[in-house]
């Protein structure tokens, strides 16, 4: 992503931004030609997915923090609007923004003593954080029903239709996804996205030219758990159930990978990502056991010959094209 | 004679017991070069550090604009004016070398998150007023041809040009200066001095560090000679390179080497 040029010009959209919409123009087509609904929920999980990895790899991919607990905002997110809508009935509408607030504010304070350190205190803190939230989902079997889950979640409902189900899901989320790409591509291209990149290369150089490095990351990491608890809040009421091994460590670690084999601090990295993370599931389940091993496997194959992850596949090959024409 | 710019007090720095700097005073009087000199280990660079607040001072004060800082974080100081450069420079090698002149502008705006998230137009228009801002400057120091180029890709002496420009996007009243001819060849240093005498002919205050005799003596219009971390000259340059004190504590130097 270059600065624009300084020269005064009408508006006009960038590569980035027509890339999104005729991606999501695309998807938006997927059930008038998809030949089940099969096709129809991964996509809708898959754009939940996105909102997810595009989060995390704005936190660590950009900002160079490590949190370990993604999974667990996706979570709390899940759990605040899920709660508030099965126990206390309150809108889904109303659960969104409160998921995405409460994780947010979950990130400040854990950033408030973490992030004022260098090092790599944000990860331990972050591991400790999705352990106890984990712990929390399981033992508050009251609120949250413990290990049999959360039951009675209602689904989004707009002008009298429920959007029950990943299929009848898919135009919101579409738009919620779409609403999160973009913030995230503005964030980037504006005097705070500038800041974060500088922080996250050096924080003396950063500090340096007024730039608090500190007040920067812990803005970042409470924006990036906050988009998380919003997909969150998607994935409940979408999925119309919460159960906690969902939000283990475990899958936080995997999030990590996917940003990794996406291409982390690429813009479009997270699309891969959300693919593979998506998909790979649904390709290996026959293999059982063996998912796992493969799906090491083909990490290892992708960070070994495209250590930018997918997304740096078409400049790698580019180079070596380059890097031919001059022999 | 007008207030200083900057003010230091009884300044002193201790690291395991051994003083790095010890009971330090002397004042920056708007608009001047001030040099920093002494062999090594002198506690120039712990002296800098303290003015720009990577390292807090044992006790002493340090006032800039008759405000005290000494215990304000690094980027506060920056708010207020003071920028600087690196010894070991501290440019963002995987911008480019607008988008790092461009972060040396960040105090120029005021787009927070939300405005930033939602790209109203004020917020367009403050990129594109940054940019032509960086891009100004950047043609200033004849960097503009490389404007796209990664930091990182820069070759020595533009990375040191770059970190300059960088520090002066800042729209800084006192600059300070960490080596700038450290590592540059004769004639690249002789432009960085005709730059920084440019600087300060349109009002800029200046304090540098410097091994650089050559540019230290031409360019100074003050030097402040330390020696195990105490003063023991300032003056001009025929008054330092005479000094009986100064001449005795280089020629310990050459002895020890």
């Amino acid at each position: 992503m270059k600065a624009d040029p300084p020269t005064p010009r009408r508006f006009r959209l960038s590569p980035d931004m027509i890339g999104l919409i005729a991606l999501w123009l695309m998807m938006s087509l997927v059930p008038f030609v998809a030949p089940n609904y099969y096709i129809v929920s991964l996509v809708t999980m898959g754009l939940i997915n996105l909102m997810l990895i595009a989060s995390l790899n704005l936190l660590m991919g950009y900002g160079g923090q490590i949190s370990l607990s993604h999974a667990g905002f996706f979570g709390l997110g899940a759990y605040v609007s899920g709660v508030l809508n099965a126990k206390f009935g309150i809108s889904p509408w109303i659960g969104l923004p409160s998921a995405a607030i409460v994780a947010g504010l979950g990130a400040f304070a854990i950033g408030l003593p973490t992030l004022r350190l260098k090092g790599h205190y944000l990860s331990m803190a972050t591991l400790g954080w999705n352990a106890i939230l984990v712990v929390l989902f399981n033992q508050l079997v009251d609120v949250t029903g413990g290990p049999n889950g959360l039951l009675g979640v209602e689904p989004f409902n707009f002008f009298g239709i429920d959007l029950a189900s990943e299929v009848y899901a898919l135009p919101l989320v579409l738009v919620i996804s779409f609403i999160v790409m973009v913030g995230i591509l503005n964030l980037l291209r504006s005097r705070m996205g500038r800041a974060l990149r500088a922080v996250a290369t050096n924080e003396i150089g950063a500090d340096a030219i007024g730039i608090d490095s500190f007040r920067t990351k812990i803005a970042f990491f409470a924006v990036s758990a906050g988009i998380a608890g919003l997909a969150g809040s998607v994935y409940v009421h979408v999925n119309m159930y919460a159960s906690p091994e969902t939000f283990a460590v475990s899958q936080s670690i995997l999030l990590i990978v996917m940003v990794a084999i996406g291409g982390a601090g690429a813009f479009w990295g997270p699309v891969l990502g959300a693919m593979v993370y998506t998909l790979l599931p649904q390709i290996f389940a026959d293999l059982h056991d063996a998912e796992l091993l493969a799906f090491g496997v083909g990490m290892l194959v992708v960070l070994i010959f495209f250590p930018r992850g997918l997304a740096g596949i078409p400049a790698a090959i580019r180079n070596l094209k380059t890097k031919g024409q001059a022999r | 004679m007008s207030d200083p710019i900057l003010k230091v007090t009884d300044l002193s720095r201790n690291f395991d017991g051994i003083k790095a700097v010890s009971d330090l005073s002397f004042v920056v009087q708007p608009g001047e070069i001030k040099a920093v000199i002494g062999p090594n280990g002198a506690g120039k660079s712990t002296l800098f550090n303290m003015i720009a607040g990577v390292t807090p001072p044992s006790s002493g004060e340090i006032h800039f604009q008759g405000q005290r800082i000494d215990a304000l974080p690094t980027a506060k100081r920056a708010e207020m004016g003071i920028a600087r450069t690196f010894q070991n420079l501290q440019i963002f090698p995987e911008m480019t070398v607008l988008e790092n002149v461009m972060a040396g502008r960040h105090m120029s705006g005021d787009i927070g998150m939300m405005r930033a998230i939602l790209r109203l137009p004020a917020t367009v228009a403050e990129e594109r007023r940054i940019s032509a801002e960086a891009m100004e400057l950047l043609g200033r120091f004849g960097l503009k041809g490389l404007a796209t180029t990664r930091a990182g890709d820069l070759s020595f002496g533009q990375s040191k040009i770059l970190e300059l420009a960088r520090a002066l996007a800042c729209d800084p009243t006192l600059l300070l200066l960490d080596e700038p001819a450290a590592g540059l060849p004769h004639a690249e240093a002789d432009e960085m001095s005709r730059v920084i005498r440019e600087l300060n002919a349109g009002g800029m205050t200046v304090v540098l560090v410097e091994h650089n005799m050559r540019m230290v003596m031409s360019i100074s219009h003050d030097i402040l000679v330390l020696n195990n971390g105490q003063w023991i000259a300032e003056g001009d340059a025929k008054h330092v390179s005479t000094h009986p004190d100064v001449l005795a504590a280089y020629l310990g130097e050459e002895e020890d080497a």
